[in-house]
């Protein structure tokens, strides 16, 4: 099962790589990595995606709480969060085709941000599945280059009632 | 500002040295040499183990200008932490290691290794090529936090000479705190030569950093309650007794409860080994009776222990029915293995008391009617009738002339499984042995670190002639240092457990596990160090020599033993086996 872990760390020189080590030294896998400044000066936010079972998401968890650098985990996958991610796709697009591209990017609310004779580079936000679906759409144009910024998330705010019966996760 | 350990990545070039402290009570400045060696001074450090080089010929400096610091020289970096290691087992107090950059902290990744793994406090001060030259691939340049990031509970490097003193009570704090373990602590060489103020924080403040000490009311009552439920109940203790200190506590939960207790190789010494509700040591090479009562007991109750491979055998088939207690220091340990029921994160100090209150004796004669007839139908045994010297008759002589009083220093081996079978250890701290990296090359190291830390015992180490050589160096360090340290080498020309388990398994190909031929005269290897060599090959003279050993007390002594070279240790688990699958002598050819 995908899971969305929230990490806050002390942003220092070897945080990062201490908590990238912790996956690649227990073998467990990390399938979309971010992170930058958070609210707090000094401090980090991480958004990292994985995926197992419950036994290797909770030794995840553990061993991540066990880091002196890191202040906070949080496993989002219980509660209510958004999460986004942005996309820019370089795609091959004569001038012939462009509308249609254009037309798919609308649809997704997505922008042009860069053109050329023969290239067009969309920008798009969501959630990874409509980053995906977006994709599958212009790879019959032809996909150049593609980067991703990997998932970020946050929980909310405002936690639907049914979610933290079903869960008995006690929010805070 | 709070855990600022150093500057963040991305203010980097932003960062402006730190505005000096207020009420700083001397104003004189020091270089950053000094400030380590007071750091340390303050710190309560009385030996540290090292070797000097290049990037810490400055601390060498500070060093030779005080006396407050014994300084231990040792003859390969590897062997300063090792002895830092076995320092810390037998004092229960840091040890701590001063190395140079690139080849010198290299050296130290085997002994930081091993001390992660058996959660042994130590700090070590790698010094580091001028901040400038880093990423250079400068002369004797390596990226040790880079190297020891897998193997360390948390590593610093300085970037400013007045966060030392600080930086150096982090260290001690995280070393010795929550489970123990190692920190390094790298120092530009630059660095160490600026100016500065020293000042030492009163209180220091790690906010990603808070170990549980007390376990949860709620389940330690769920704990009391299983445990008088119970019909068949279990204690199964780990060196996370010993290195919490809660021994004391721990015998008294046993001698209020009368539970049977069984041991891991880390957990010896927590019990006395003549109480009679100690079966010994469980696992791969445990006694049969404790592997049996694993097996068998309706509620386990696991102290700082781990569920380690060697202990649990083949793990679906690892004490099926029952019930789980684990009381441990690090969350991580929990269900990590072997699933717990009732999980307490805790220190065991904190919460054996707790226990202690809740719990009574039960009704558990039909228990202990079961394992003292196992006692009686599966003792350890060997050929006690052999003309050849037999390697556990060694180690019974041993247990005969020490009364069990010893400090044991292990390597790794044939050796190390029977001096935890037969050695009958009364003490913690006295068990002295590489359990989770299985460092051979360890033992002698250790046992200088261990005869440093406990002038007033006795220490003996029973090693391999394979693992001996791994750090035979050290003997010079010995000698020089005067320690007595009683050298039992069990020799039988063979990488003994290898053997054995080509001789199980691989069809007596005994592939490179013979060293005949090759193994130096110890006699004589001892005497060109200025040590005391004796060589003994008849049973008759084993007691007699290790007394005239004993009273030698101001060099090494090193007793080579001609051991039967084809004894196994037995009973075994075979890898992959369930505990109650044990082989409990040789049958003769492959299987």
């Amino acid at each position: 099962m995908k899971h969305t872990i929230s990490v806050i760390f002390e942003h220092n020189f070897n945080a990062l790589s201490r908590i990238t080590g912790l996956f690649s030294g227990r073998g467990y896998r990390i399938d979309s990595i971010s992170f930058g400044p958070g609210e707090e000066e000094g401090l980090a936010r991480m958004t990292l995606t994985t995926h197992g079972d419950e036994h290797i998401i909770e030794q995840i968890t553990k061993h991540l709480n066990r880091l002196v650098d890191v202040i906070k985990v949080t496993d989002l996958t219980y509660v209510s969060y958004v999460e986004r991610e942005l996309a820019l796709i370089k795609i091959s697009a004569p001038p012939s085709r462009r509308p249609e591209v254009m037309q798919i990017a609308s649809i997704f609310r997505a922008n042009i941000v860069d053109i050329s004779p023969r290239t067009l580079t969309v920008e798009v936000t969501g959630k990874t599945d409509k980053i995906n679906a977006m994709l599958e759409l212009l790879r019959g144009f032809g996909i150049l280059e593609v980067a991703r910024t990997g998932c970020v998330a946050l929980q909310r705010e405002y936690q639907a009632k049914a979610s933290q019966e079903a869960t008995g996760i006690r929010l805070a | 500002m709070s855990g600022q350990i150093a500057t963040t990545m991305l203010r980097e070039s932003k960062t402006t040295p730190r505005p000096p402290k207020k009420n700083v009570s001397e104003a004189k400045t020091m270089k950053g040499h000094e400030m380590l060696v007071r750091a340390l001074v303050e710190e309560g450090v009385e030996v540290i183990f090292g070797y000097p080089g290049g990037a810490v010929l400055g601390i060498y400096d500070a060093l030779f200008r005080t006396e407050k610091l014994r300084h231990i020289l040792v003859r390969h970096e590897q062997g300063a932490t090792h002895a830092a290691d076995g320092y810390a087992r037998a004092s229960g107090k840091p040890g701590v290691v001063l190395v140079t950059s690139g080849p010198g902290a290299t050296n130290t990744v085997t002994g930081i290794a091993t001390a992660y793994m058996d959660s042994i406090p130590l700090v070590v001060f790698t010094g580091q090529v001028p901040s400038a030259m880093i990423g250079n691939d400068a002369f004797q340049e390596a990226d040790i936090i880079g190297i020891t990031r897998p193997i360390t509970k948390h590593s610093f490097l300085v970037r400013n000479a007045e966060e030392l003193p600080e930086i150096v009570r982090k260290a001690f704090y995280i070393a010795t705190t929550g489970r123990p373990g190692p920190v390094v602590v790298d120092m530009p060489k630059d660095i160490m030569n600026q100016e500065g103020t020293y000042h030492r924080p009163e209180h220091i403040f790690i906010r990603g950093y808070n170990p549980t000490y007390h376990g949860h009311p709620q389940q330690i009552q769920r704990a009391a309650h299983a445990i008088r439920e119970a019909r068949r109940p279990l204690l199964y203790i780990g060196g996370g007794v010993i290195s919490g200190n809660a021994v004391a506590e721990l015998r008294e939960l046993v001698q209020k409860t009368n539970i049977p207790v069984v041991s891991t190789l880390m957990g010896l010494g927590a019990i006395p080994a003549d109480w009679p509700q100690f079966l010994g040591m469980l696992g791969m090479h445990g006694t049969w009776t404790a592997n049996m009562a694993i097996t068998t007991c309706d509620l386990l109750i696991a102290i700082g222990a781990r569920f380690d491979d060697r202990v649990t055998g083949r793990v679906d088939r690892f004490s099926p029915r029952s019930k789980k207690i684990h009381i441990d220091i690090d969350p991580a340990c929990i269900s990590k293995n072997v699933e717990a029921h009732i999980p307490i994160v805790g220190h065991a100090r904190a919460v054996i008391p707790e226990l202690i209150q809740q719990v009574e004796p039960g009704d558990w004669n039909s228990w202990w009617a079961q394992i003292r007839q196992w006692q009686k139908e599966h003792p350890l045994r060997y050929d006690r009738e052999a003309t050849c010297l037999k390697p556990q008759y060694v180690i019974e002589c041993m247990a005969e002339i020490t009364g069990g009083e010893a400090i044991v220093v292990t390597d790794v081996g044939q050796h190390q499984m029977w001096v935890a079978q037969y050695y009958p250890f009364k003490h913690p701290r006295s068990n002295i042995t590489s359990g989770g990296l299985g460092t051979m090359g360890f033992g002698f190291p250790a046992s200088v670190g261990a005869s440093l830390a406990r002038p007033e015992r006795p220490v003996f180490l029973v090693t391999g002639d394979g693992s001996f050589q791994m750090t035979s160096m050290e003997l010079a360090t010995a000698v020089k240092n005067r320690l007595p340290i009683k050298v039992v080498i069990l020799n039988n020309a063979y990488l003994g457990m290898v053997r054995q388990w080509q001789e199980l398994f691989f069809g007596k190909r005994y592939a490179h596990s013979y060293l005949d031929g090759t193994i130096p005269d110890f006699v004589r290897l001892a005497e060109s160090y200025g040590a005391t060599g004796m060589r003994i090959q008849k049973p008759e003279d084993v007691k007699s020599t290790m007394k005239r050993a004993l009273e030698i007390k101001d060099r090494p002594v090193i007793m080579d033993f001609l051991v039967d070279p084809e004894e196994n240790v037995f009973p075994m688990v075979p890898a992959g086996a369930a505990l109650y699958e044990m082989i409990e002598e040789s049958r003769g050819g492959s299987q």
